[in-house]
């Protein structure tokens, strides 16, 4: 199944007849679509119909088996465009034995800090600040994923891709992200992200692109 | 949307720390992670330490026999400690999902799995060489062959660490990777320990000892080059699953 979607003024990821195959069974695609600066793509879809495997495809974790991806008009290459993106997969990507600030001391330290941002304010935003200390094994789930959703609000990418970025999240934690996702359209920045409910929860004045996935 | 205005708010964006800064934010969480899990760090060295006061109790209190073996005793007993580490060390970073914030990061991942490993052998085997002059008299090893084990073991445990690495990256996405691991590892261990016993062995007659700890450096020096680029490709794998 392929959705095509008309060509865009400022595209930051372009995607053409995008395909994945795990042992010759296809996953998804081919897909084509587009992302501007500034807009937000939902990708929906059931469970298990290939969510996760296009953003792991999207971030260059997983090879893709035809087609192509272009970056800010370029041919995607990993090794050059590292850092271009950031990704918030299922698992928070941080050290349950470090606290959330030592763990964004560490991903500040791999990735860079945006500018105008520092840590103190990205603890602040996700209203983690009173567990900036707390080994991240202590704290909740929601905890654990506000956590990691800090990391937003601090690296430098422009591209986000966001796995389920609701998940485990109260209505606070959800408009957290919405104000997140928000501002980094505003900055010029562009997000994609996936989940199971999200157009309930998603923030109704930013620019929305459904994508089904064919299971 | 005004381009224009754009640009230097990019060019802020895609700004990248330095390779240094990476390098000293890995240190630091590696070296925290240990701190927070220092019991786990004393084992190699109770483990060792066990194993070592096992022998005279069970060969005798025979100082000439202790002496002839010491050497071997020693240098294995440092391996097998090393082992249990070993399996788990990018276990942890693929399953939280650190592995996948280091291999999108701006910075070259064989640096990154460099510093790693020379970060878990600082604090797993830096400590068993730390002690070894204590386990020496344990097993009446003489005085003077002391220095060419602990340089033996300098040069032998950052290899088999490196070596381990790799496999360690092969079996990171596999379960029960202990025994793998291990059955692994047991061939590549063999030329070091024959190096490494080589020389203490010289050393013990009072023959001329530097070739096979040149040899061992020049193994090392093999591995600080390719260890770390084999690694990076295993881990790339492991995160495809």
């Amino acid at each position: 199944m392929s959705i095509s979607l008309p060509a865009s003024a400022d595209p930051i990821l372009e995607v053409q007849r995008l395909a994945f195959a795990r042992n010759d069974e296809p996953v998804f695609g081919p897909l084509d679509f587009a992302l501007d600066r500034g807009e937000t793509l939902l990708v929906e879809g059931d469970n298990g119909s290939g969510k996760t495997t296009l953003l792991r495809v999207l971030a260059g974790l997983l090879p893709a088996s035809g087609g192509e991806i272009r970056l800010g008009g370029e041919p995607l290459d990993h090794g050059a465009h590292r850092g271009r993106m950031v990704f918030l997969g299922h698992q928070p990507g941080m050290k349950g034995d470090l606290s959330p600030c030592e763990n964004l001391v560490f991903l500040s330290g791999l990735y860079g800090t945006r500018e105008g941002t520092d840590i103190q304010s990205a603890l602040e935003q996700v209203d983690l600040a009173i567990y900036a200390d707390t080994p991240l094994r202590l704290l909740s789930a929601g905890q654990k994923k506000r956590a990691a959703l800090a990391r937003l609000a601090l690296l430098p990418g422009e591209l986000w891709l966001l796995d389920e970025p609701y998940a485990n999240l109260d209505r606070r934690g959800i408009e957290m992200v919405n104000t997140l996702v928000a501002a980094h359209g505003a900055r010029g920045g562009a997000t994609l992200l996936t989940s199971h409910g999200a157009v309930r929860f998603a923030d109704p004045h930013a620019r929305h692109v459904r994508l089904e996935l064919a299971a | 949307m005004n381009t224009a205005s754009l640009v230097p708010a990019q060019q802020a964006m895609t700004r990248t720390p330095g390779t240094l800064a990476a390098i000293r934010a890995l240190l630091r969480r590696e070296l925290l992670l240990a701190w927070r899990r220092r019991a786990d760090a004393l084992f190699p060295v109770l483990y060792a330490l066990i194993v070592v006061s096992l022998f005279p109790f069970a060969l005798g209190p025979e100082d000439a026999l202790l002496a002839r073996i010491s050497g071997g005793v020693l240098l294995v007993t440092v391996l097998l400690a090393m082992l249990p580490s070993l399996e788990s060390l990018f276990r942890g970073d693929l399953e939280d999902g650190s592995l996948e914030q280091m291999l999108l990061a701006p910075q070259p991942l064989p640096l990154l799995v460099l510093v790693r490993v020379f970060a878990h052998w600082t604090t797993t085997t830096l400590p068993l060489i730390v002690v070894m002059p204590l386990l020496a008299v344990l097993l009446r090893l003489p005085a003077q062959v002391l220095p060419v084990l602990i340089v033996a073991l300098l040069l032998a445990t950052p290899l088999l660490a490196l070596l381990g690495a790799i496999l360690s990256a092969l079996t990171a996405g596999t379960r029960r990777s202990a025994i793998l691991l291990a059955l692994m590892l047991l061939p590549l261990a063999v030329p070091v320990v024959i190096f490494a016993a080589g020389a203490v062995a010289a050393a013990q007659s009072g023959l001329p000892y530097l070739a096979p700890l040149l040899w061992l450096a020049a193994a090392l020096i093999l591995a600080l080059v390719l260890a770390p680029f084999a690694s990076a490709s295993a881990l790339r794998i492991a995160a495809e699953t």
